[in-house]
């Protein structure tokens, strides 16, 4: 019973732990590993505890309507259970609740051990409860309205204690019953924050319309009006390359997943490849008879080769290319109007949103639909809810696609990171992206795209086996602009030109968190690697940093900008926050 | 029909006469008359005929001409990049106001430190007293010409108290008394009524200013937090200065130009 203090008073025994129903809640009741049953009386000490700010507990009155203690069962992502059921108290937070956990998940760690270990014992977790609500639906044979359970994770990471919770969902949650607690590893690093501007780059001669890391974080690309694209060496913050071969201004830039190749796409249609090393073009493509609004590259854990990529125009066509071969793979054509944007996810599919007001989800493998012989490029489903146009897209797995194999350092586990095209690097990567995206996917839950237009709403989406919209979300003002999913998609936020972001739960879409401060439209989101911070770039001129998911106040504001910022990005390796404006220059931001 | 070059051999023999390249030129001068005069006096086929052949010419002679002109011709260029960058999410929006963000406080404060603004009226006509004040008579003789009503329209600040009515010395009547100004912002191309702030300066005199005076081509500082317009530290500006375009004691109201 020696962590029980350290666990502040979550009560626990060495491998089994007995928990039961406990009418009287007269503490806990746990085994103690000869079979005997110890019952600790904890309950007067229990019912009088509450939480100060830094929540430590203090003695005071506690409400009487909630119940002290809880039984709770702990299940990972697959819904297998870990532990038995037991009964905790209600004042545990989402803190304790970790530490049990990790005590359960690693009975034989302890302190003094390995390093390896220790690592283990310091994993945040996040907390989803499984809560049934009763929603009222329309009958579709009666056209009554009756009441239809609906089963849903909440997520009660952010909860003070299980009280709050409780208080919160008094008529959806049982007390009587086990709480079902999913838990979810949360990123063993920490990002720090960017505070302040390390570095003002000039060198672009017009607006800089779009910047972007490198997968590994050790490259900046930026693409401006002045019709070049600009590489940057990070370390010193010194321009690299300047490449020409635009006619135009350039419009949006993607790195491969793997880091060897650079795609940008400029007003006039045209798409050149580059080796962003020696900055010289790879190729020139002339994509689009229009400007392209998008480019998306092939998730590395579906092709190890890295050669494909789709681009999405104003001409209404998006077009699957392989830069290997400068050969359109295929054109997804369909959409009446402008394809405003393109998203190439982890499942194989392919998403377009256009100004026609629908969404349209493509193959982008051979063999791949229903029965395995869908070619590439064949229209899998359109997604129909949207009143005006589309302006984004964001897809669950974004950021864990966009990194590739790289981990948080920037590193590929297990080789140094050489020689990018020897084929032994290629398979050592190719196994870390698969990894990577098996360990976020998870179970199998489907993939979740979220569509913002310029009818105010976001919609959620299960593209992969839905064609209707699984929840709408509303609150925006105006039109929203970008969407972020946070690296591990507990939460996606929505930023829009009614100058607010909003921060929505990734899982079910509920509204967590709206963050005001910003005196002008906003731009574009980024997330930390580690999803804790947020950082966002107005029209105001400034960019502004906030604490997620909780800060309703921007934690710093980012100034110096002297007009609209335009692009920004948070390193996949956590150090700086770029970002570019339309005063021509680039700032990096740092601790 | 000649049956041998003979009128080249008489040129060589003998000369042309003196008029030739006279008649000749009034000849084809005469020509262009000639051949309207029969175009419009031909009928039926022969006018057709007629028709379709100068037709013929008139586009050879327009090709041969464009032809002529290809190498002086200006083209547009097509590789010359167009101004007003915006990235695509930003591309094709209507109403989207693309006005740049004014300049920072820290320029402006200098600007005011040492009183020179580049302004929209450079030159402001100076007003002479006389035609500023009026002189009002008092004392119950009416002999007393120590008073003066100012003429032009005032701003007075919100927080102005009046002195004692029997010590004032200038009258600054209420019915030409100004609080809001109609302000052109001249690169978004629009106007606003704004409140005005306070006069800066009237190039006219320092006792103007003080008086509040608003003339044409004087400048004003407006609230401009309506606007959004930001400073670069991220923070709403709120007060710009705005020059006075128009003679307000004659129109009624006061039109200025923000200065950017």
């Amino acid at each position: 019973m020696e962590q029980s203090k350290n666990l502040a008073g979550v009560a626990w025994t060495n491998g089994s732990l007995v928990g039961s129903l406990n009418p009287l809640n007269h503490g806990f009741r746990t085994s103690d590993g000869q079979g005997g049953y110890i019952i600790t009386n904890t309950h007067t000490q229990y019912k009088r505890a509450k939480r100060d700010a830094d929540g430590n507990i203090v003695q005071g009155d506690a409400e009487d309507d909630v119940v002290s203690n809880l039984v709770v069962q702990f299940h990972n992502r697959d819904g297998e259970t870990v532990g038995d059921a037991m009964d905790v108290p209600t004042t545990a937070g989402s803190e304790e609740l970790a530490s049990l956990l990790r005590a359960l998940l690693h009975p034989d760690d302890d302190a003094d051990e390995e390093n390896d270990t220790k690592i283990k014992g310091q994993v945040p977790y996040a907390f989803f409860a499984k809560v049934t609500k009763m929603i009222k639906v329309r009958d579709p044979s009666t056209l009554e309205l009756i009441e239809k359970p609906i089963k849903e994770d909440i997520d009660i990471t952010d909860y003070p204690s299980l009280t709050h919770f409780l208080r919160r969902y008094r008529n959806e949650v049982s007390t009587e019953q086990t709480l079902q607690l999913t838990y979810q590893p949360l990123a063993v690093f920490k990002v720090r924050p960017v505070t302040r501007c390390t570095d003002t780059l000039p060198g672009h001669t017009d607006a800089i319309l779009h910047v972007t890391y490198s997968p590994d974080g050790r490259h900046l690309a930026s693409g401006g009006g002045d019709s070049t694209v600009r590489f940057w060496d990070i370390n010193t913050s010194t321009p690299r390359r300047t490449c020409k071969g635009h006619y135009d201004h350039v419009l949006c830039t993607s790195w491969g997943r793997d880091g060897v190749l650079f795609a940008s796409g400029d007003k006039r249609g045209h798409l050149i490849i580059w080796d962003p090393v020696k900055g010289e073009a790879r190729g020139t493509i002339k994509a689009h008879s229009k400007w392209i609004t998008g480019i998306d590259w092939e998730p590395m854990h579906r092709n190890k080769s890295c050669e494909r990529l789709v681009t999405s125009s104003k001409d209404g066509l998006a077009k699957i290319w392989n830069v290997r071969t400068k050969r359109a793979e295929a054109t997804l054509a369909g959409h009446s109007d402008s394809v405003e944007c393109v998203k190439w996810g982890g499942e194989g599919l392919i998403y377009t949103a256009s100004r026609d007001r629908q969404i349209k989800v493509w193959n982008a493998q051979d063999g791949g639909g229903k029965e395995g012989n869908s070619r590439v490029g064949v229209l899998v489903r359109t997604l129909v809810g949207h009143g005006h146009r589309i302006n984004t897209l964001a897809v669950s797995c974004d950021y864990v696609c966009r990194t590739g194999p790289f981990d948080h350092h920037g590193r590929v586990a297990g080789v140094e990171s050489r020689d990018r095209d020897s084929n032994e690097w290629r398979d050592v990567a190719y196994r870390a992206a698969v990894e990577k995206y098996t360990a976020f996917k998870g179970s199998d839950e489907p993939e979740r795209l979220v569509s913002g237009s310029d009818d105010n709403t976001l919609l959620v989406w299960h593209p992969a086996i839905d064609k209707r919209p699984i929840k709408r979300l509303t609150g925006h003002q105006q039109a929203v602009n970008h969407i972020a999913f946070s690296p591990d998609a507990r939460f996606f936020a929505s930023a829009s030109f009614d100058k607010k972001i909003k921060v929505w739960n990734g899982r079910t879409g509920d509204f967590v968190n709206t963050l005001t401060g910003h005196v002008g439209s906003v731009y574009q989101v980024a997330w930390s690697s580690d999803g804790r911070y947020l950082v966002s770039a107005s029209k105001d001129s400034t960019a502004k940093l906030w604490e997620m998911p909780s800060g309703k106040k921007a934690k710093e504001t980012l100034p110096g900008h002297e007009d609209e910022v335009y692009a920004l990005d948070w390193s996949p390796s956590g150090g700086s926050v770029a970002t570019g404006s339309k005063d021509r220059t680039l700032k990096i931001w740092k601790h | 029909m000649p049956q041998h070059e003979h009128m080249e051999r008489h040129r060589k023999l003998h000369g042309r006469r003196f008029d030739a390249e006279e008649r000749d030129r009034k000849r084809t001068a005469r020509l262009a008359h000639k051949r309207s005069e029969f175009a419009q006096k031909v009928h039926g086929l022969r006018a057709k005929l007629y028709n379709q052949r100068r037709f013929k010419e008139k586009a050879t002679m327009r090709k041969t001409i464009a032809q002529h002109n290809e190498r002086s011709n200006k083209h547009a260029n097509d590789e010359a990049v167009a101004d007003g960058a915006v990235p695509a999410y930003l591309l094709d929006r209507e109403g989207v106001s693309r006005a740049k963000v004014l300049s920072n406080t820290v320029k402006q404060k200098r600007k005011e430190k040492a009183g020179k603004w580049e302004v929209p009226i450079p030159k402001v006509k100076p007003v002479a007293d006389d035609e500023m004040f009026k002189v009002m008579r008092t004392g119950s003789k009416k002999n007393k010409a120590w008073k003066r009503v100012v003429t032009k329209c005032t701003f007075v600040g919100d927080n102005y108290t009046r002195k004692a009515p029997k010590y004032e010395r200038f009258i600054r009547p209420t019915g030409l008394r100004m609080k809001r100004a109609n302000v052109t912002h001249p690169e978004l191309k629009t106007s606003f009524q704004l409140d005005i702030l306070v006069v800066k300066k009237n190039p006219s005199s320092d006792l103007y200013t003080n008086l509040g005076v608003l003339i044409k081509g004087m400048i004003i500082e407006v609230n401009v937090s309506d606007l959004g317009l930001v400073t670069t530290s991220g923070k709403v500006a709120w007060g710009k200065m705005a020059q006075v375009t128009n003679n307000p004691e004659l129109d009624g109201c006061v039109n200025a130009v923000l200065l950017v």
